[in-house]
């Protein structure tokens, strides 16, 4: 419905702008740009961080399946292999705990005038990923090729309607906010 | 069986929204710094702070926008790899011929743009609702470690670096994986989730109960 505009480049271009532009927006009026906020969640004194993550993944799970129902929109799963995924996984875990901040909240601090941010973690993630395209031909065969899925979604695996799914997350998320909330954390 | 799908999710809604509701008046319950709003009379588009199951909701709002007019996910890390391989090209041209530029070429794109706009639409969220000030060293860190901004800035920038190429290994982020790809029911995308903030609480837990 939308393929013409899908393949207007500068157009394309203008539209990525104006949602990282309302991301940002909502990044940073959620606090979530903040490393004392991110701390909190990593030490579970504050879940501000998972309440906005898991928000967002409840809504768009929602409307993306409606939508995909109507046949509005495709997905796009990411590719990718178990063992790169879960030594990606932990070594960015690693990372995220000692510099406080995710790619997308790391330039929000910026925006804000965290300095930490601005003259730490931007030019960290960029030395890191030019160690990583200086690594990729070695990871490239090996590791990253490691236990790959034939199927990348959790219905197919299991063998269950999109549906039960669906529902399945979202009531297991709503019911994670209702004993956050009645801890007051 | 769906019926009781329905009865289940209707009373899981209805306790979800009275704790909500003390949330929302009784904002400090959270253990949050300050309320959300606080201006008083300010729009709520000047608000220092807005609940994070709004904020959460918006963002959920922008990942239907991108997959309907975009076709695109919400990711972010890539554009880091891109712009690290812009400037790689730059001071040495030879390094366009890299395994990894091949496949990933180096260029401004729609998630390049999207970071961009991440940063103005930070930045405007911050200076209109009084929110911008340079800070040097975070208060969590401070109270914990002193007013060295040097050691603060050292673990920043070694912070960043194996996040990203954690990131890269994993390809994606709390935003590619985290949001984009678990709302796809994406397997890999919820276990590297789990990853990032398995390892992100250990790692916090060192440094703030042993280390410091």
């Amino acid at each position: 419905m939308f393929s013409r505009l899908h393949s207007k480049r500068r157009v394309q271009l203008f539209i990525g702008f104006a949602i990282g532009f309302g991301f940002g927006f909502l990044l940073q009026k959620g606090w979530v740009t903040r490393y004392d906020i991110i701390m909190a969640q990593l030490l579970l004194t504050d879940f501000t961080v998972l309440k906005v993550m898991l928000t967002a993944l409840l809504t768009g799970m929602i409307g993306i399946h409606v939508m995909r129902h109507f046949k509005l929109v495709e997905l796009h799963p990411k590719e990718g292999s178990l063992g790169g995924t879960i030594a990606g996984g932990l070594i960015f875990g690693v990372g995220f705990g000692i510099l406080g901040y995710c790619p997308g909240t790391v330039s929000g601090a910026a925006a804000q005038g965290s300095m930490d941010a601005l003259a730490g973690g931007l030019p960290g993630i960029l030395i890191g990923s030019w160690i990583f395209s200086e690594l990729y031909p070695k990871l490239e065969g090996t590791l990253l090729k490691k236990g790959t899925l034939a199927k990348p979604r959790i219905p197919d695996l299991v063998g269950a309607r999109d549906w039960v799914v669906v529902s399945t997350i979202a009531v297991l998320i709503l019911v994670f906010f209702g004993v956050i909330e009645a801890m007051k954390l | 069986m769906k019926l009781h799908v329905v009865r289940l999710i209707v009373v899981v809604l209805v306790f979800v929204g009275f704790a909500m509701a003390d949330y929302a008046t009784a904002p400090n319950a959270a253990g949050a710094v300050e309320t959300y709003d606080e201006n008083g009379q300010g729009h709520f588009l000047t608000a220092r702070r807005w609940s994070p199951y709004v904020a959460g909701f918006g963002i959920g709002v922008l990942a239907w926008l991108s997959f309907l007019i975009s076709n695109k996910t919400i990711g972010v890390s890539g554009a880091y790899a891109k712009s690290a391989g812009m400037l790689e090209g730059m001071v040495r041209p030879k390094s366009r011929e890299k395994a990894y530029y091949k496949r990933f070429t180096p260029k401004i794109d729609w998630e390049w743009m999207l970071v961009a706009g991440l940063i103005v639409g930070a930045f405007v969220s911050a200076t209109t609702s009084g929110d911008f000030r340079v800070e040097w060293i975070p208060p969590t860190w401070q109270a914990a470690a002193g007013g060295n901004a040097f050691a603060r800035w050292l673990t920043a920038l070694i912070g960043g670096m194996i996040l990203a190429i954690g990131a890269r290994m994993a390809g994606g982020c709390t935003s590619g994986h985290g949001i984009s790809g678990t709302l796809q029911l994406v397997l890999i995308s919820w276990i590297a989730t789990l990853c990032f903030f398995v390892a992100g609480i250990v790692t916090a837990f060192i440094i703030y109960r042993v280390i410091l």
